[in-house]
C-alpha cells in the first residue's frame, strides 16, 4: 500500500494541483474552500509558483484566463456565490478554447445562502456555467482520494479538450479528512500548446486568443466545431461507479456526499433483504447515460438523492427515458440527508413494489 | 470492532478538532478506514466546535456521525446537545471540571474526568483535550505509548515538535487517572 | 530615403476606426515604441471591449481579447506566467474607469509590472455614444440627452489623479494627440511606460485624451479643438506620478 497521509479534501485538491504541474493559483477567500487558497499561499512561493489573492472572483478568473492563454496549467477555486461571479470568465475561457481548472466547493443558496454543504449548483455547473453555448467537464468527487485524483484528471482533460474542467465538491468533501495516497496520481505531461500567446519571438505569425466573431457565420462554425469536440467527450469520458447493481431491483442515483450517505442506507436495506444498488456519477457532464439506460430495463424505481431541490434528477429522467419512475430524496440549505432518511425512502418504495 | 463512531465536542479553542484528528490518525496507522469531519464556520470562533471521526474495518460511507458510539463532551452545551444521540451501550466521556452535572442516560457508560483541573495540575492547562484523550484510549484498551508517540509525531507539526512530550505526558495523566472528581 | 513607413509591429489589416478618430495615432505610437525597443517578439497585448475591441487584429505581437474591464487582470495572469514577456493593455474609458475600475485600481496598487494605454475620449464609442465615467459635466450623450447632470449621476473621474494617491504605481501620465507637439510628447510617455516595464519598474499608465468626432457630433478638426477647449481644462496634461524618475531628479 502506498504511504498515506490524512488530509482535508481542500488540501488534497491543492496538493494534487501542484503535483499536476499547476504553478499558478488565483482566488478570493470564501468559506468553505479557503483552505485551498491558504495551502497555495504557503506552497507556491516555495516552488517558484504564483499565488495571488485577487481583488474579486471576477479578477481571479480573468487572471486564470491570462495564464491559460500564456499556455500554463492554472486554477482558481471558490464556493457557490463566488463561482457565480466567475461565470463571465468561464464563458470567455470556453469561447477562446482555453484549458483551466475551476473548483466549486458548494454551499447552500440562493443568495448569500449559508456556508454548510450543498449540491445546488448542479445546474450552474452542468447547464449554465455562463452565457452562450458551452460545456464544462464536471467532476464530482466522493472521497478525499477522489478530490486528488479528479484534480489531476481535470488538468489533463482540460488540456486535451481545451476547456474548463470543474471540480464540483461540497463543504463536506472540502472539510473532511481521509487518508490519501498522493504518490500514485496519474499525472499527465502537459501537451504542446502552439496556440498559446507566449510571444512570437519573431519566429511565427502572431497568435490571437479571442472569443469575438462579429460574423454570425463564423461564430456558428466555432460553435459547431466546439460541440463536435463535446460529442467526443460524451462518448469517451463519462465516469461512474456502480454499487451492488448486478441484482438490484431499486436504484439510488447520487453523487458526492449524497452517495456516501446513500451507501450506508443501501447496506442497511440489503440487510433487510431489499435488493437496492447505486449508480454514482463521477462526471456530471458528460452525464453517464449508459448505466442509467441499462438500469431503466432492470430496476423498478430510481431514487435521486441530492442536496438540492432536485437538479440531477432531470438528467436521471433523461437518461432513463422516463421508462421507470424517478423520485427525489433530498435535504437543502446546508442540511444533509441522513442514512435513515434515505433508508426510509427505499423502504417506502419497496413497500409499494416500486410503483410511484 | 467493525465500525466505531466518535463525536468530539466542546468550545472552540479546547482542541476538539485536534483530539479528533489524533484519533483518526491513530485509526489510519492501525490500518483502518477512517474519516474526520469538522463543524465549520463562525460558530467555531469561541462557540461550540465538534468533529465526527469514524474508524472502520470497511470503507467509510457517510462521514457524518449522528449516533456516536463514543461522545466526548468538553463543555455543558455539548453534553446537552449530544447526550441524547449516543448509541445504546455507547460511552460518554466528559470534562467534569467544566460540566457540573451527571449524564442522565442510564443505557450508556458515563466516564467523567476532571480533565481541565488535571491539565492545570500537571502544568499544561491547554492540554485538557489530551488528558481526556488519554482516558479514552485507556478505557478502550488502546493506550500504547509507542503507538501514541508515533501518532503525535504525525499530528504535531515539526515547528511545534517540542510539544510532543507534553502531549504524551498529558495523555499519560489522563490514562492513569481514576476518573473520579 | 524612406520618409514614412508603417511600424513592423502593426499588421496590414485595415483599421475599422472612424475618420478623425485618434485610436489610429495611438496604435501607431505603441507600435513604433515596440519597434524601437525591439520587443515585438516578447510582447503580448490585451485588447479590451470598446472601440478598440479588435486591436488584436492590428498588432503583430501575440494578442489576447479580454472581457469588458478585465484586461488588467488578464495581463496580471500573462505577466505572472512569464515575467520575461512584455504585457500591455489597451483600454477605453468605460472599460478601464467604469466596469473595470476594480481591476485597474488593484493592478496599480500591486504595482503589477505591466503597461496600460488608456484612451479617454469621454464617451462610449462602440455602442454609439453613451455617457462615460469621464464624460464632462454638461456633456450631451445618448444617455445624458440633457447634458451630464452631476447632481444626478456624479462627476467625471480623473484616473491619473485618483491612482496617484496609491503607493503602488510607478508611472502615471496624461497626454493628448491633438497636435504634432502633443503627439511627440505622447510618444515619449508611451515609450517610458514600456521602458519602465522592460526595466522591471512596475505599473505604468498613460492616459491619452482622445477625440471621438463621430459620437461628439463634430468634424475631426472641431473634435481636436474641443480637446483643447473642454477636455484639457478638466483633464490637465502632465506626469502625475513618476516614482523612480522623481527619485532620480532628487539625486
Amino acid at each position: 500500500m502506498a504511504d498515506k497521509v490524512l488530509m482535508k479534501g481542500n488540501e488534497a485538491i491543492a496538493e494534487a494541483a501542484i503535483l499536476a504541474g499547476c504553478r499558478h493559483y488565483f482566488g478570493y477567500p470564501i468559506t468553505p474552500q479557503t483552505e485551498i487558497a491558504a495551502y497555495m499561499a504557503k506552497r507556491m512561493p516555495k516552488i517558484g509558483g504564483t499565488f495571488l489573492q485577487a481583488e474579486s472572483e471576477i479578477a481571479a478568473i480573468n487572471m486564470v484566463y491570462g495564464v491559460a492563454a500564456a499556455g500554463y496549467r492554472v486554477m482558481t477555486s471558490s464556493s457557490s456565490p463566488g463561482v457565480a461571479l466567475k461565470s463571465e470568465g468561464l464563458s470567455y475561457i470556453a469561447g477562446a478554447d482555453l484549458p483551466s481548472l475551476v473548483v466549486n466547493v458548494q454551499r447552500g443558496g440562493p443568495g448569500l445562502g449559508g456556508i454548510q454543504p450543498s449540491q445546488s449548483d448542479y445546474f450552474m455547473a452542468t447547464r449554465a456555467g455562463g452565457h452562450g453555448d458551452f460545456r464544462m467537464i464536471v467532476l464530482a468527487p466522493a472521497s478525499v482520494q477522489e478530490m486528488a485524483e479528479l484534480t489531476v484528471k481535470g488538468f489533463s482533460l482540460a488540456d486535451q479538450y481545451r476547456m474548463t474542467a470543474m471540480i464540483l465538491a461540497d463543504g463536506t468533501m472540502g472539510q473532511m479528512m481521509e487518508p490519501v495516497a498522493l504518490d500514485s496520481l496519474p499525472v499527465s505531461p502537459m501537451p504542446e500548446k502552439p496556440w498559446a500567446t507566449t510571444g512570437t519571438k519573431m519566429q511565427r505569425p502572431h497568435n490571437i486568443v479571442n472569443s469575438l466573431y462579429l460574423s454570425p457565420d463564423e461564430l456558428e462554425k466555432t460553435n459547431f466545431a466546439r460541440f463536435e469536440r463535446y460529442k467526443q467527450i460524451e462518448e469517451n469520458e463519462a465516469m461512474y461507479e456502480e454499487y451492488l447493481m448486478e441484482d438490484a431491483e431499486y436504484c439510488i442515483a447520487a453523487f458526492g456526499i449524497a452517495a456516501r450517505v446513500s451507501k450506508n442506507a443501501i447496506d442497511e436495506a440489503r440487510r433487510r433483504g431489499i435488493r437496492v444498488g447505486m449508480i454514482r456519477p463521477i462526471t456530471l457532464w458528460p452525464f453517464p447515460v449508459a448505466p442509467f439506460k441499462k438500469a431503466a430495463g432492470q430496476v423498478k424505481h430510481v431514487i435521486s438523492v441530492e442536496l438540492s431541490m432536485g437538479q440531477m434528477i432531470e438528467d436521471v429522467r433523461l437518461a432513463t427515458e422516463c421508462r421507470v419512475p424517478v423520485t427525489l430524496c433530498n435535504r437543502v440549505g446546508g442540511m444533509i440527508p441522513s442514512p435513515e432518511q434515505v433508508l426510509e425512502a427505499i423502504l417506502k418504495i419497496a413497500d409499494q413494489g416500486g410503483k410511484q | 470492532m467493525s465500525t466505531r463512531q466518535f463525536l468530539f465536542s466542546g468550545f472552540g479553542g479546547q482542541g476538539i478538532l485536534f483530539a479528533g484528528k489524533f484519533m483518526a490518525y491513530k485509526g489510519m496507522l492501525d490500518g483502518k478506514h477512517v474519516s474526520w469531519l469538522p463543524s465549520y464556520g463562525p460558530e467555531m470562533r469561541g462557540g461550540t466546535a465538534s468533529c465526527s471521526v469514524i474508524i472502520s474495518d470497511t470503507p467509510v460511507g457517510s462521514p457524518i456521525v449522528s449516533t456516536p458510539d463514543v461522545l466526548v463532551a468538553m463543555n455543558l452545551p455539548s453534553l446537552d446537545k449530544y447526550e441524547g444521540s449516543v448509541a445504546t451501550d455507547g460511552m460518554i466521556f466528559f470534562d467534569s471540571s467544566l460540566i457540573e452535572r451527571d449524564v442522565k442516560r442510564e443505557d450508556v457508560r458515563a466516564i467523567p474526568l476532571a480533565a481541565t483541573s488535571l491539565a492545570n495540575e500537571i502544568g499544561t492547562p491547554t492540554l485538557a483535550n489530551m488528558v481526556l484523550l488519554g482516558k479514552i484510549l485507556a478505557s478502550l484498551g488502546e493506550f500504547d505509548e509507542e503507538k501514541i508517540a508515533a501518532v503525535l509525531k504525525k499530528v504535531i507539526s515539526a515547528k511545534r515538535a517540542d510539544m510532543l512530550e507534553a502531549n504524551l505526558n498529558a495523555m499519560r495523566a489522563g490514562a492513569q487517572s481514576t476518573g473520579l472528581i | 530615403m524612406t520618409v514614412f513607413k508603417k511600424p513592423h509591429a502593426l499588421t496590414d489589416v485595415p483599421m475599422h476606426y472612424c475618420p478623425g478618430c485618434t485610436h489610429g495615432i495611438v496604435h501607431r505610437l505603441v507600435a513604433e515604441v515596440i519597434d524601437e525597443l525591439g520587443i515585438e517578439g516578447t510582447t503580448i497585448g490585451i485588447a479590451p471591449v470598446g472601440c478598440s475591441v479588435m486591436a488584436y487584429n492590428y498588432f503583430n505581437c501575440d494578442m489576447i481579447e479580454a472581457a469588458h474591464g478585465r484586461a488588467p487582470a488578464v495581463a496580471t495572469g500573462v505577466k505572472r506566467a512569464d515575467p520575461s514577456n512584455i504585457v500591455f493593455t489597451y483600454q477605453g474609458d468605460g472599460d478601464l474607469a467604469s466596469i473595470g475600475m476594480a481591476e485597474t485600481v488593484h493592478a496599480a496598487a500591486r504595482n503589477e509590472n505591466i503597461t496600460v494605454i488608456f484612451i479617454n475620449n469621454a464617451i462610449y464609442g462602440m455602442t454609439g455614444g453613451q455617457m462615460a465615467p469621464t464624460s464632462l459635466p454638461g456633456q450631451v450623450t445618448q444617455t445624458s440627452p440633457y447634458g451630464r447632470d452631476v447632481n444626478h449621476c456624479g462627476y467625471p473621474i480623473r484616473v491619473c489623479e485618483l491612482l496617484s494617491e496609491l503607493e503602488g504605481p510607478e508611472y502615471l501620465a496624461r497626454v493628448t494627440v491633438n497636435s504634432v507637439k502633443n503627439v511627440n510628447n505622447a510618444k515619449k510617455a508611451i515609450k517610458k511606460a514600456f521602458q519602465n516595464q522592460v526595466e522591471g519598474k512596475g505599473f505604468s499608465l498613460v492616459e491619452v485624451v482622445s477625440s471621438c468626432p463621430t459620437n461628439w457630433g463634430m468634424t475631426p478638426k472641431q473634435a481636436l479643438e474641443w480637446i483643447d477647449e473642454k477636455m484639457l481644462p478638466y483633464y490637465p496634461l502632465g506626469v502625475y506620478k513618476d516614482r523612480s524618475g522623481s527619485q532620480e531628479a532628487q539625486k
